[in-house]
């Protein structure tokens, strides 16, 4: 059986197009949209949760999705194992969720940024880095109001103990994240979520002057992991 | 507050054979605003050349629709908010995106970019006015922010002009392009028994007489005209009207914009040309007790009319109601040829649609401006002895200065489309799902429109020319924007034919159709008129992705300058920034030069011998190679003898806005040089990139020497001005 990946799509998604373009046109997955009132998930190896403005961003960016049905769904699929990858809304929903530490909170500048940065991969061990380098930098862009990550003493602490740093960025901060964190994992390294966009960044025409597609190995990673599986 | 004119209600009256009640008389004031019915422009508007081999519906409709090939079309609109803009900044540049999208959405199309043109009083300087400036672009930059973001479609490009005609002020125009299938174009053709629906926000009392309101001279700030933005719903409206339309149940489709329903409805019921029968109990409304006439004039944001049948009624319901999007049948299609308001069933408006969506047209005087000819002879200016100082000058100057800060602010790659970024091309460049590619820019240049309004349109139209030939692509379509002070003004509406007789020459000559457009009257304040200011914004097409082409230059290019340069100052920058001068003779344009021009450097771009094309506009010469220089983190040496030009001075060779001149870099220097000798064109070679300076000689003396640091500190001087 051929792997397929699930995309959650919430009111006020707006990326759900765009990976499920990189998905199925540029990688050759099949992924396919799934509404936030759907309670049982079957069929699916991966769960995408993307950006947006879910809800609107109402109350505060992600909360109100991290109580829609799909969401109590995914939690389940990521106590399984099954690996969840948020992108910035989603991001800000896996938070929201309880799935990841930390908080997200208004960039420093207290606007919205978009614009290309660097990251570097301080963990190549999950299954959304593992066909990088460690300590591989490539071009991606962020595009986010809410996307300093922060995180108290302790969590820093653990996040670092348990190699839960995934990428950082690397010497060109555009929000002030703790400790330049631009993607966490959990414990197990199965639910990762980021606020860069890697299919923003996953085809070459796209991309900004003096970068290159390498963000789609994100993608590339997660595909041959679950084929691993598959046959596995 | 009684909008029609004494005029216009006998001449209502008369075609009534009766008296008009209190409502009727509302929803024609709104449908007979200058806003709503074009009364003062519509005469001239219909001598637009507006037919060409792609267009699919020109302009008349939300948006111009043309064919790009393989069963796919873009659709184009263009539209201001100025008038909330001025007085609330952040919802009424906010509702001006969510009004263009509409536009979009309302021929069947899904959105794909935006783009704003905004205008603004200086921004620098101690004063009140200033602070005031800055307040209302850092709310109108916000404002478009929000909204476009949220509703995740990217804000690609535009341009920003600063100038004091727009004190207490500003302009804020926002342009939407649109891709889908031709197939899903609503058609726009109804049966007697189908139904009328209303969908989306509730109907409030914001935005009561919002129409009226921009039809009339700034004067009192009057907030409850301005609507309240909600980009969620808009967002929700949007997926369900794609869905909607794909599933093939709607036969009809309108937005809500100005005039509210009585606008809607009565256009809506003149195009099908079938009469209308609404209830307007039916209308969910945000607050109790509205009157009739409330209901019929409310502009509140985010309202979609549908036309469907019965049959697919049930559908088009379960859409909306999976976007949790509220909606009522508001009534039905008929047989006659009115609309029909009713109240709790009882007739409330009872007039033919076509009458109420036919103002009666306007009859305005014309005089040419008294100012004109004192503007076209000013004293030279003594030339500065530091020629680098005045190009450093003129890159920080907001007007010319990079627009980062601005562009940051806005998600200008959502939708995985956008190839030509802002700040690295002269046009956004959008990809579209056939291969092909869209290049689309807004320019507007409101200095050289005030000192000579038939020459300063024609140079927008060539700047935007320009510009989308600067990115590998062929010019397919115009939409203008035509912004300007009173129309009962016999002054100010010869500016405003004047611009029209540009946009007729250049669009006939050019064989570029016009496929939409707005115009906006009454852009004045107690402290006067606005400058003349018609944005025009030019989209063009690339075939093959391998032609996109940007303006950073390589270290090692060779420089080429296409095009002559003659010391035409008027309304320049180096003018009217650095001297503080406004007058003198405007950059003018010869059509068959600029064709030619612009013809040959496409020709050189699709051959690929081109590295980087970049237009010469704002600022001159100086200013484009600067860009150019501090785009590709490269210094540039120049030759200033080498370039054509009939300049006495040295500071107007680099500081003129002469036209139709182009900038390009090479590796093949020699293809190039043959290529343009057998065009014909004025050119030369004029330099190479190299060192870390931005240098200008003239033969062996040095004219300018700017280090590439400064130039870049100067250029991305917005941030810190917007700190201050």
């Amino acid at each position: 059986m051929a792997a397929k990946i699930g995309i959650a799509v919430f009111p006020g998604s707006n990326c759900d197009r765009d990976v499920h373009h990189v998905l199925n046109n540029v990688i050759g997955v099949q992924a396919d949209f799934i509404w936030h009132t759907k309670d049982r998930i079957a069929g699916y190896d991966a769960m995408i949760v993307p950006g947006g403005f879910a809800f609107g961003d109402r109350l505060r960016a992600g909360i109100i999705a991290a109580h829609s049905p799909i969401v109590q769904e995914i939690k389940r699929m990521a106590k399984d194992g099954m690996p969840v990858l948020g992108i910035c809304n989603g991001f800000q929903i896996l938070v929201e969720s309880g799935l990841l530490p930390g908080a997200l909170m208004m960039n420093d500048s207290l606007r919205f940024v978009c614009r290309w940065t660097k990251v570097e991969v301080k963990n190549n061990k999950t299954p959304f880095t593992s066909q990088f380098e460690r300590k591989q930098t490539f071009g991606i862009p962020v595009a986010h109001g809410e996307g300093r990550y922060v995180a108290d003493s302790k969590i820093l602490k653990d996040l670092k103990k348990k190699n839960q740093i995934v990428l950082q960025y690397s010497n060109d901060d555009p929000n002030g994240s703790t400790d330049l964190i631009a993607a966490i994992c959990n414990e197990e390294g199965n639910v990762m979520g980021m606020m860069p966009h890697p299919e923003r960044a996953s085809e070459s025409i796209l991309v900004a002057d003096n970068s290159s597609n390498d963000a789609i190995t994100i993608f590339r990673s997660l595909v041959s992991n679950l084929k691993q599986k598959a046959v596995a | 507050m009684g909008v029609l004119t004494k005029q216009e209600l006998q001449y209502l009256e008369e075609k009534l054979k009766r008296k008009a009640n209190e409502i009727e008389q509302d929803i024609v004031g709104a449908e007979w605003s200058e806003h709503c019915s074009y009364k003062s422009s519509k005469k001239y508007l219909r001598l637009l050349p507006t037919k060409g081999r792609r267009v699919v519906v020109g302009p008349g409709y939300d948006a111009g629709v043309l064919d790009v090939g393989d069963g796919y079309v873009l659709t184009v609109h263009i539209e201001s908010h100025n008038h909330p803009s001025a007085v609330e900044p952040f919802g009424g540049a906010a509702t001006g995106v969510g009004g263009v999208i509409r536009d979009i959405m309302s021929m069947g199309t899904r959105p794909i970019a935006v783009l704003d043109a905004l205008r603004f009083a200086p921004i620098t300087g101690k004063g009140k006015a200033a602070s005031k400036s800055k307040w209302l672009f850092k709310n109108v930059v916000k404002g478009i922010a929000d909204y476009g973001n949220c509703i995740g479609i990217p804000t690609v490009g535009g341009e920003i002009e600063f100038d004091p005609s727009f004190e207490d002020y500003c302009l804020v125009d926002v342009a939407s392009i649109g891709f889908g299938k031709k197939e899903d174009i609503v058609a726009n053709q109804a049966n007697v028994g189908d139904v009328i629906v209303l969908a989306g926000g509730s109907t409030g009392r914001d935005g009561i007489h919002g129409a009226s309101f921009a039809s009339k001279a700034l004067e009192a700030e009057n907030r409850s005209a301005v609507q309240i933005p909600d980009p969620f719903l808009e967002k929700l409206l949007l997926e369900a009207t794609m869905e909607a339309v794909k599933q093939g149940c709607i036969k009809g489709i309108k937005d809500l914009g100005g005039g509210g329903l009585s606008c809607c409805l009565s256009e809506t019921s003149d195009t099908l040309g079938k009469g209308f029968d609404v209830e307007l109990s039916k209308v969910h409304t945000r607050e109790g007790g509205m009157t009739p006439a409330e209901l019929m004039i409310s502009e509140s944001q985010e309202r979609m009319l549908y036309v469907t049948d019965n049959a697919r009624l049930p559908a088009l319901q379960a859409v909306l109601d999976k976007y949790e999007i509220k909606h009522a049948v508001l009534g039905t299609i008929q047989e006659h040829q009115d609309l029909i308001v009713r109240n709790s069933g009882d007739v409330v408006a009872q007039m033919p649609s076509h009458l109420v969506a036919h103002a009666p047209l306007a009859d305005r005087k014309l005089k040419k401006p008294a100012y004109l000819d004192k503007l076209q002879k000013v004293k030279q200016p003594r030339a500065p002895a530091n020629l680098g100082k005045v190009l450093l000058s003129l890159l920080s100057s907001p007007t010319i200065a990079s627009k980062r800060w601005v562009y940051q602010q806005y998600d200008h790659e959502v939708g995985v489309r956008t190839v030509g970024k802002p700040g690295a091309g002269d046009a956004a460049v959008m990809r579209l799902d056939n291969g092909k590619l869209v290049a689309i820019k807004l320019d507007g240049n409101s200095k050289h429109c005030y000192i000579d309004p038939y020459q300063g349109t024609l140079g927008c139209l060539s700047e935007g020319r320009r510009n989308i030939i600067c990115t590998g692509a062929e010019p397919v379509g115009v939409v203008d924007h035509l912004q300007f002070a009173s129309p009962e003004d016999p002054e100010i509406y010869w500016t405003f034919t004047q611009a029209i007789d540009a946009i007729v020459n250049y669009c006939k000559f050019m064989e570029i159709p016009v496929v939409g457009g707005k115009v906006s009257f009454y852009n004045e304040t107690a402290k006067g008129p606005i400058k003349p200011s018609p944005v025009m914004g030019t989209l063009g097409l690339i075939e093959d992705a391998s032609h996109v082409t940007r303006f950073a230059l390589e270290p090692g290019d060779s420089i080429f300058v296409v095009g002559n340069t003659s010391s035409e100052m008027g309304g320049s920058e180096y003018y009217e920034h650095y001297h503080g001068i406004t007058g003198g003779i405007v950059p003018q344009v010869n059509l068959e030069t600029d064709r030619k021009n612009g013809d040959s450097v496409l020709k050189l771009i699709k051959s690929g011998l081109v590295n980087c094309a970049h237009d010469c506009g704002k600022g001159g010469l100086a200013v484009a190679l600067a860009e150019m220089a501090i785009a590709g983190s490269t210094g540039v040496k120049v030759d200033l003898n080498s370039v054509p030009n009939s300049c006495k001075r040295m500071d107007d060779l680099l500081f003129s806005e002469s036209h139709s001149r182009y900038i390009i870099g090479t590796q093949d220097a020699a293809s190039v040089r043959r290529m343009l000798s057998s065009e014909g064109v004025a050119f030369a070679e004029i330099g190479r990139a190299q060192g870390r300076n931005i240098e200008f000689t003239k033969g062996k003396n040095k004219v300018v020497r700017l280090a590439l640091k400064s130039a870049e500190a100067g250029f991305y001087s917005l941030e810190k001005t917007m700190q201050r």
